[in-house]
């Protein structure tokens, strides 16, 4: 983030609690982004250690989110802030929100990979899967970026690529269910890959609520529950 | 429910509008629904050569807190003082442009100033009781207006000091000299005499600025239930203040009106960049 929006207050201190609420929101986004990409590891390519270390790792998300949440409310306390500063502090309570939740899918792939791993050591993951895995990994990527450069190009582009994750999830749940008619056996493996699926395909709508959370900071417009049109229109028109 | 407002153009995928869904208290304020109590156009005001209001428009809604801020200096006060015309005390001061009450200007030859100033009530920084007793600075206005029957007068000063949130605290001692009351409830008593003659508009320049933080709160209270009844006018320079209490406020800066927009808006999404770097405390 352009560090020269903070630097502007009076109360120095007070730029150095923005900033350090932005850099911790940042610091979190990157180990949630890791967490997806060990549950990935371990789910497309079958590495036991990453979706154990995902597993153990997810309390560390947790308290990130505890502690952050603990200092806006100081700040919120302390320092009243309004305007941008308010819907930065705003922002960064609803980001983190997201962030933790999808710490918790990712978890939860990892926990799917282990089953899968334990029931079968030879199995072959479909690709789709993975490469559904990879897409939200990368919208996830591009929404925490777009969050780092409070750039709303950035966001509206990310929240767009919710559509192609929507329709990837889509055609991988048809080709699951079609494998568990053609062989029923396979159902509760199956099963799992339909959860770590399900929980991709839910990360990729939170990522997409980060995205909402920069245009709502930026912009002071609220872009939630409306269409893509509609918000892409009010990202490039004036600030409210 | 039936959505009651809705944005323009705006379809929404959850079908309600959000706005139908706010709590009581947290309506959505349009300038545009509001009745105006005081409308000032193109107002300028010179001290001297000095121009210290350069052409205000701005309307004051009726049954509404509207709060003005600003830095020191930039015509907050001066506003408020062209309201009913205090500045005319003010031998330097030239007035251009126009300040509607009801429709009629105020600075128009023939009116009667004292008149006025019954209609618009104003509340100054510094508390200042008559050394008189707390009865007598409350009826106070009413003697000036001939008023004589004691029943009438008991009634007034009993009614005007409840609506203040003073009379419990001083129903016991109603002959005291008002000097006896802390500067909380002296600002609250002063608050009471001006309330006394049924103002329609009530100006309040800084009315907590001495006041402790509670004293303040009490007086913020008191405003909020005295809305109902009167149109207020507050400039103050605690803008927490302003969130609080006011349905509206305007940002003032070198005798400009720079922004005016209900308090929700202004205070979360301000549209003008020196209104952001004032209210979140920015350099200029």
């Amino acid at each position: 983030m352009d560090k020269s929006f903070f630097a502007q207050h009076i109360s120095q201190q007070f730029n150095e609690e923005l900033e350090e609420i932005v850099n911790r929101a940042m610091a979190m986004g990157g180990l949630v982004e890791q967490q997806l990409g060990d549950a990935m590891l371990g789910l497309a390519e079958g590495d036991i250690g990453s979706a154990e270390l995902v597993v153990t790792r997810d309390y560390q998300v947790n308290a990130m989110e505890v502690a952050l949440d603990e200092e806006c409310t100081h700040i919120l306390a302390r320092r009243q802030p309004t305007a941008s500063d308010l819907r930065l502090v705003m922002a960064v309570i609803k980001t983190i929100t997201d962030l933790e939740r999808i710490g918790d899918e990712a978890e939860r792939i990892g926990k799917m990979a282990l089953h899968l791993l334990e029931k079968d050591r030879e199995q072959n993951p479909m690709a789709e899967i993975a490469a559904l895995g990879e897409y939200v990994r990368r919208m996830l990527h591009n929404a925490l970026d777009a969050f780092a450069r409070m750039d709303t190009d950035q966001a509206v582009r990310t929240a767009q690529m919710d559509f192609s994750a929507d329709s990837q999830y889509e055609e991988v749940m048809r080709q699951l269910l079609k494998r568990m008619r053609d062989d029923p056996e396979s159902i509760p493996r199956i099963m799992d890959m339909v959860w770590a699926v399900r929980s991709l395909e839910r990360i990729g709508d939170r990522s997409r609520n980060i995205c909402e959370y920069v245009i709502y900071f930026v912009l002071g417009k609220d872009v939630r529950h409306i269409s893509f049109e509609q918000m892409a229109e009010e990202a490039t028109g004036d600030r409210r | 429910m039936v959505p009651t407002m809705k944005d323009e153009n705006r379809v929404l995928t959850h079908g309600m509008d959000p706005a139908a869904m706010r709590g009581k208290g947290s309506e959505k304020l349009l300038i545009s629904r509001e009745t105006p109590a005081m409308e000032i156009k193109d107002l300028k005001l010179y001290y001297g050569k000095e121009m210290a209001l350069k052409g205000v428009d701005l309307t004051i809604p009726k049954g509404r807190i509207t709060a003005f801020i600003g830095p020191s200096g930039c015509g907050k006060s001066t506003l408020l003082r062209c309201m009913n015309r205090m500045n005319d005390l003010i031998d330097i001061a030239r007035i251009e442009g126009e300040v509607l009450l009801h429709g009629d200007n105020i600075y128009d030859a023939g009116v009667d100033v004292a008149e006025l100033r019954r209609r618009v009530g104003m509340v100054f920084q510094k508390p200042n009781p008559f050394p008189k007793s707390i009865y007598e600075n409350v009826a106070y206005g009413l003697r000036l207006q001939g008023v004589k029957n004691r029943r009438i007068l008991d009634e007034v000063v009993e009614q005007s000091l409840r609506r203040a949130a003073l009379w419990d605290e001083v129903k016991d001692r109603l002959n005291e000299n008002a000097f006896g009351l802390s500067g909380g409830q002296q600002q609250r008593l002063v608050i009471a005499r001006a309330v006394a003659i049924e103002p329609e508009v009530l100006l309040l320049d800084e009315p907590a600025s001495a006041l402790d933080p509670l004293a303040t709160l009490k007086i913020e209270e008191l405003m909020f239930e005295l809305k109902d009844e009167y149109t207020i006018a507050i400039v103050t320079h605690n803008m927490q203040q302003a969130a609080r209490v006011s349905d509206y406020t305007a940002f003032m800066y070198m005798g400009e009106m720079v922004e005016f927009a209900d308090t929700d808006t202004l205070f979360t999404s301000p549209a003008k960049k020196q209104t952001e770097d004032y209210i979140t405390g920015r350099y200029g």
